[in-house]
């Protein structure tokens, strides 16, 4: 298709209820050919579109439709096509001169405006990003987020692969999320030999992906209860996650699940007995973790400090496609495991947990619910495994094809897409993290927004910095 | 009533902080396999089975040599110790991993057969640190594992502020710097400017592969290969990331605050 008229289709596609899930520029000659994914939540369908190769610059989409903003400023970066239009066109994570190319900040100008950085070196144990605020007094007017700090060149290096370090960069392109991103290039390799996983390893799969979800919504939640001093539940979350990335190790002696996808399946079982161990632990923790989240709802004093924090609107989700429980947490039911079922998803499904407001409060309780919710999953899938291998051999990858998999993370869609070359090898290999749609959502939050309330907005949020630089 | 019911629980769990390290250390899980070892006497002549299954290439094997096995760039995949016909490396369940120097993380190749591990700092810093250390936590392009598991360390299991070591928010306060990410060529400025504002006497501590060797990103034009390209690392801890455990022992052997020797905790 003709640019012009693939972005007409793109968007006119968004336009009809689709979602951009990936936009990437795939090098051809001296061209670049630009491919699309668009899923379209309600019909449980996926879109792929590719345009003609194009060089130097075309209408850009953001202009009509803002949840492509980063999606062209990357494209631009990687493959110098000029979105004509673009708002706010500017590096995403170029290096220049040892520190990322930021560019110029927004500015807001005016008698009583101050502007505050902040990063990337923050005051906790955490990862380095740069936030540009513009205030006036106490009042967010604007909240600019500068990132790139964590670029490791994790995609760059993909074209030409799998290599010997890809499975293991894999799992570390956002360490929390490790299940998450492993699945999603196990799944995206499977594809690509044309068969799946045995039935058992999708089955361990999505019992790792749900320990991962339980063991980073108990910390958010503790750290949230932290971030307004609310010590009962913050001490107790810090060590129930502990618990529940110790469940992760049962499995494969990583705390962060590590080691346990591969190409093909799992490289540990999960016997009986150590199924009978983890359904034990399993059952305290979440027992303990409910307690936990009890308290802090019971406590007037925190809940008054959640609500009406940090609001993003359902349109505003909508348009700028968030994704994850920030967006189920605006009320807006978008979870992949539910719209688009991948593994064993499609035999056994999680309840969507949804709450309205888009506020602190709300991203909290929709992570309380899927704690409740995956841990009943784990409960019920732990007694009832299929039988059979955990892995079997893959044969090499198909030459000139695609392959997308969606997984459920535990902030939200991890998008992967390989195209391969006439030798099998990848052409071009695209990783979207949930954190690269959900930034924006959290700029958006911070306006109207008192600065001393930026602590547990960020957190309620908890984006991937690495995730996102790749 | 949530304040009677907060305080009734909690004071029935009582002090759920650790025995260790006046207790025995927990056991790590069975699965993990601690620390690897290195026996060269059982490598036979001409094998390599385990050279091309490592990720990271830790391991190397010249001509006329036994393997090496540098755990300071090995994330504890393992494939080797299923690849090797004769088992000569093994894993040895122990989760002390930390060492001084860089070398004395390389085993194998006619070397060690276990990593030395770190000797305790002279007695003029340990009067200064041995019972306040103030860190300053910099990641440089770590995937928030390493960094999960740093933090870790201050919740109630571990309570590390027992042992007077803190995470503080500003380097003018810190006695050091723990590092974790390869460091990122976007990050090298500001580790650099991070390392220069924190006074005079300092440590840097490198936690995980990355920090250590670059770890699955070894090699990556947009990545440094460690925090040894940019400052002067004082304690290496291996792992990816290294188990809670492993960074404890780690920082609690650097103030000389563990008496046990090696080879001690197996017997």
């Amino acid at each position: 298709m003709e640019m012009a008229d693939f972005v007409r289709t793109v968007a006119t596609d968004l336009d009809r209820g689709g979602r951009l899930c990936s936009w990437f520029g795939v090098p051809e000659g001296g061209a670049t050919r630009i491919v699309a994914v668009i899923a379209f939540d309600a019909d449980n369908t996926l879109a792929v579109g590719r345009s003609k190769p194009v060089t130097g610059s075309y209408k850009s989409l953001t202009v009509t439709h803002a949840q492509a903003h980063l999606f062209e400023r990357e494209l631009w970066e990687q493959h110098g096509l000029i979105p004509e239009g673009h708002p706010w066109l500017k590096p995403v994570r170029k290096i220049q001169n040892n520190a990322p190319a930021v560019g110029e900040f927004f500015r807001v100008d005016g008698g009583e405006i101050h502007e505050v950085a902040v990063g990337p070196v923050h005051a906790g144990i955490i990862e380095p990003g740069h936030f540009r605020f513009q205030c006036a007094g106490e009042e967010v007017l604007h909240l600019e987020i500068a990132l790139g700090y964590q670029h490791r060149g994790a995609e760059a290096v993909l074209p030409g692969g799998p290599h010997r370090a890809t499975m293991s960069q894999m799992e570390t392109v956002a360490g929390d999320t490790t299940i998450a991103h492993a699945t999603a290039y196990a799944t995206v390799l499977e594809a690509l030999a044309g068969t799946e996983a045995p039935l058992r390893a999708q089955w361990l799969r999505s019992l790792a992906l749900e320990l991962e979800r339980l063991a980073n919504h108990t910390g958010d939640l503790g750290a949230l209860a932290n971030d307004v001093a609310f010590l009962p539940t913050s001490s107790a979350c810090g060590k129930i996650r502990g618990d529940f990335l110790n469940l992760t190790a049962i499995i494969c002696g990583n705390r962060f699940g590590r080691g346990l996808v591969r190409p093909g399946g799992c490289r540990h079982d999960l016997d009986e007995e150590r199924a009978k161990l983890l359904l034990e632990r399993l059952t305290a923790a979440l027992a303990e973790a409910d307690q936990a989240a009890l308290w802090l709802w019971d406590a007037v004093s925190a809940r008054a400090r959640f609500e009406n924090t940090g609001v993003v609107h359902a349109k505003q989700a909508s348009e700028i496609g968030l994704v994850g429980l920030a967006a189920r947490a605006c009320g807006l039911l978008r979870d992949a495991r539910f719209d688009h079922p991948m593994g064993w998803h499609r035999f056994a499904q999680v309840p969507v947990s949804v709450w309205p407001g888009g506020d602190v409060f709300a991203r909290a309780r929709v992570r309380a619910l899927e704690i409740q919710r995956s841990g009943q999953f784990l409960k019920e899938q732990l007694v009832a495994p299929p039988d059979g291998e955990v892995r079997s051999e893959l044969t090499p990858p198909m030459p000139d094809s695609l392959a997308v998999a969606l997984v459920e993370g535990w902030r939200g869609e991890v998008c992967h897409v390989a195209l391969t070359d006439a030798t099998g090898h990848f052409r071009r290999y695209k990783i979207t993290d949930p954190s690269f749609h959900n930034w924006t959502g959290l700029a958006l939050a911070l306006r109207g927004t008192a600065i001393s309330d930026f602590p547990i907005c960020n957190k309620s949020f908890n984006l991937s910095y690495c995730g996102f630089d790749l | 009533m949530y304040v009677i019911d907060t305080i009734t629980h909690r004071l029935k769990r009582g002090c759920e902080t650790m025995a260790y390290p006046k207790g025995p250390a927990p056991a790590l899980p069975d699965r993990h396999g601690g620390a690897l070892r290195v026996d060269a006497t059982k490598c036979v002549a001409d094998c390599d089975a385990c050279v091309p299954v490592c990720p990271t290439e830790a391991i190397t094997r010249k001509a006329g040599q036994a393997v090496a096995l540098d755990l300071g760039r090995c994330i504890f995949c393992t494939e080797c110790v299923t690849a090797c016909p004769t088992k000569a490396i093994t894993q040895t369940n122990d989760h002390r991993l930390a060492t001084r120097k860089r070398e004395d993380l390389v085993l194998g190749g006619g070397g060690l057969e276990e990593v030395r591990l770190a000797a305790a700092l002279d007695e003029k810093l340990r009067k200064l640190f041995g019972r306040s250390l103030r860190l300053r936590q910099v990641s440089a392009g770590g995937c928030n594992a390493c960094e999960a598991d740093t933090n870790v360390l201050g919740t109630i299991g571990w309570d590390l502020s027992r042992f007077g070591i803190q995470f503080v928010a500003s380097p003018r306060h810190a006695d050091g710097l723990l590092v974790t990410g390869p460091v990122s060529k976007n990050m090298e400025l500001a580790l650099k400017k991070t390392w220069d504002a924190v006074p005079e006497p300092k440590l840097v501590i490198a936690v995980g592969a990355c920090a250590i060797a670059g770890g699955p990103f070894v090699g990556h034009s947009q990545v440094n290969d460690g925090a040894s390209a940019v400052v002067p690392v004082d304690l290496f801890i291996p792992g990816c990331p290294p188990h809670p455990l492993t960074i404890l022992d780690g920082l609690l052997r650097l103030l000389g605050r563990l008496e046990e020797k090696q080879g001690e905790h197996r017997a």
